[in-house]
């Protein structure tokens, strides 16, 4: 029992548990299947907010470009949900029976090369991680290593999202162009349009969430952890102490591409299409909101982020069509400057301060107490971070630099 | 260039910047134990000198070799790894980290990034950090924030971090700026003690520290070298006094 709380002070797995509970007990039971449906949507984008958190909060990399990798891993899974639901018996209308309905409008009568191999379902889940991981390593290679990065990184990332958009709607009859892959309805014969379905999937989605947020967790408490951090603040002095740091910064643009990858093809499963509209600059700006707004420093915190941005959207985006794109923007410019920490900064400089004082009104033992017994304990070396204040995780100059 | 039994050799080293010759044909050779005091008035290249031995700036033009291996088109951090440690002029510390988080990062272990998602705290590390934290005067201070400590033992800290890696050849830039009297007089006792078994290289104007550590002195001037030798040699020689120390 002493190992298990030892295990959830030192990993912060408090905030992570109730967000378990919220994600997988009580929004399920307190929405309908629609409505939860659309909680499953947002999640997918949350894998990108809990990427930005890492690359850009504890990184220092702002990228404008994550909704690129969000693409790659949608289109990704999408090519191979279209092919199945491309079967010569559906598509015996068409001029070229077995090829996706897009192919066949733009006088395509063979599969490209490029999509036979999205045929089986274990290649296209090997290319819904390794085609954004590649994309991502090849542009923060070429970048990172030139030591090229705050704004003009952004800036370049910017410019991929603005060409890979071009590409893909420029070639139609590869991709389905602007209107993307549609219709998608099965996997390996399963129907995932069915009531059913939707919550396997959006569990699926849940699980995978928690499992990134762990796994960025136990990157952030360790040696890598700390380095990116030292990076970000004091890039030369961790240079100069026998560290590339181009190395750090690469793999981490690549974990958050993967992570991306992995949101992309969640929603091209529980939504049934894919689109270039989630691949351009505008989303990709939207993701980083989710991620300000819910805290860079925080995994968790992006994931509220991100449901709330989003419930807003869909609220606000029905009563005030015209009006919410100024919201947004507003509330990306409000966020920065009045709360720069995000709602998890909040939470922590206010609300649990807050707590902590009414707490320690209401006879619990006096904070030397606390501190005394916490050193005595057994498991804890005495030097390692404290559980709550030691670690930096809100450091008043991070971000964009 | 011939293989020498020197530590550092550095031979016609130049750099400009714009066509100003901050570094000019410059030669400069440090024994093994040996701790070398650089001074010089303001603009003398003595930072520069330290950017280019540490791979802060690009050589123009000569050589520096460091145990006979070449290091002017190295990478910086491969330079490290080879044994030498750079404490620059502001300390530059990680803030946010504790004292100990700020030592343990700097253990020349897991230095890749997979080495470093594997890398655990073990004994051998906690040994090494109580270790370094005693020598410079730090060990009741591991848990605080690193950015609590006073200038002076930021200073230690920062040398402490290069300690870590146990380096060949340290380069300090003006390692007692802004150190209490008490606190250079230690300062002193920790270069002598620290400059064992390795090289170091001191840039400083406090004359008095200068005559306490140094086994020779350097003074350089418009990137050159003016003179060297024991630092009664250098005071007495009349172009030290006309440029730098004064009449």
């Amino acid at each position: 029992m002493n190992a298990v709380r030892d295990l959830i002070k030192r990993y912060q797995l408090a905030s992570v548990l109730v967000l378990a509970v919220l994600l997988a007990v009580v929004l399920p039971l307190a929405l309908d299947i629609f409505r939860l449906n659309l909680v499953g949507k947002y999640l997918t984008y949350a894998f990108v907010a809990v990427g930005l958190v890492m690359v850009w909060g504890y990184g220092g990399v702002l990228s404008l470009g994550q909704g690129v990798f969000f693409g790659l891993g949608g289109y990704a899974m999408a090519m191979f949900l279209k092919l199945e639901a491309s079967d010569p018996i559906t598509t015996k209308i068409q001029s070229t029976p077995g090829i996706p309905d897009f192919m066949d409008w733009n006088q395509i009568t063979a599969l490209p090369a490029l999509w036979v191999p999205f045929k089986y379902l274990p290649f296209a889940l090997f290319a819904v991680v390794a085609v954004p991981t590649l994309l991502a390593w090849i542009v923060s290679f070429a970048m990172f290593k030139r030591r090229v990065g705050g704004v003009y990184f952004a800036i370049i990332t910017q410019a991929v999202a603005l060409i890979v958009t071009v590409l893909i709607i420029g070639q139609q009859g590869y991709t389905g162009g602007v209107n993307g892959m549609t219709d998608l309805k099965t996997v390996l014969g399963w129907d995932t349009r069915t009531d059913h379905a939707k919550y396997i999937l959006y569990y699926l989605c849940v699980a995978g969430l928690l499992a990134s947020i762990l796994f960025c967790r136990w990157i952030q408490t360790g040696k890598a952890g700390t380095l990116l951090l030292a990076m970000r603040d004091k890039e030369d002095r961790v240079r100069f102490s026998g560290y590339d740091v181009a190395n750090f910064r690469i793999f981490t643009f690549c974990l958050a591409a993967a992570l991306a990858g992995i949101g992309g093809a969640l929603f091209s499963l529980q939504v049934g299409f894919m689109s270039p509209s989630f691949v351009g600059i505008v989303p990709s700006v939207e993701m980083v909101i989710f991620a300000a707004v819910g805290g860079r420093m925080s995994l968790v915190g992006a994931v509220y982020g991100t449901l709330l941005v989003n419930a807003g959207k869909t609220f606000f985006s029905e009563s005030f069509p015209d009006l919410w794109l100024f919201m947004m923007a507003a509330l990306f410019i409000g966020v920065t400057m009045a709360f720069p920490m995000g709602l998890a900064g909040l939470w922590e400089s206010h609300v649990m301060p807050w707590w902590r004082r009414r707490r320690g009104t209401s006879g619990s033992p006096p904070p030397a107490v606390v501190e005394a017994a916490r050193a005595a304990a057994p498991g804890r070396p005495k030097q390692g971070p404290a559980p709550s204040g030691g670690r930096p995780v809100y450091s008043p100059d991070g971000g964009l630099q | 260039m011939s293989n020498t039994d020197f530590a550092l050799a550095i031979e016609d080293l130049t750099v400009s910047f714009d066509g100003f010759k901050a570094i000019d044909a410059l030669t400069l050779y440090i024994d093994k134990n040996e701790l070398r005091v650089i001074i010089g008035p303001n603009g003398a290249g003595k930072t520069t000198l330290l950017d280019l031995i540490c791979g802060k700036t690009k050589a123009g033009a000569g050589s520096i070799k460091f145990k006979n291996t070449e290091l002017t088109k190295m990478a910086e951090f491969k330079r490290v790894r080879l044994g030498i440690g750079r404490k620059f002029q502001t300390p530059s510390i990680y803030e946010n980290l504790s004292v100990f988080q700020n030592l343990e990062v700097s253990f020349p272990k897991g230095r890749s990034v997979l080495g470093a998602l594997a890398f655990k705290c073990t004994d051998e590390v906690r040994a090494r950090v109580q270790v370094v934290a005693e020598d410079i005067f730090l060990s009741d201070r591991l848990d605080l924030e690193a950015g609590l400590l006073s200038h002076g033992q930021k200073q230690w800290l920062e040398i402490g971090m290069l300690l870590m890696q146990e380096p060949e050849l340290l380069l300090l830039d003006e390692p007692i700026a802004g150190m209490s009297a008490r606190e250079r007089e230690l300062t002193a006792e920790l270069l002598q003690r620290i400059c064992k078994n390795r090289s170091v290289i001191v840039i400083e104007h406090d004359m008095d520290f200068v005559k306490r550590i140094a086994h020779k002195v350097t003074v350089m001037h418009q990137g050159k070298i003016l003179a060297e030798g024991p630092m009664e040699q250098v005071q007495a020689d009349p172009k030290v006094i006309d440029v730098y120390l004064g009449h």
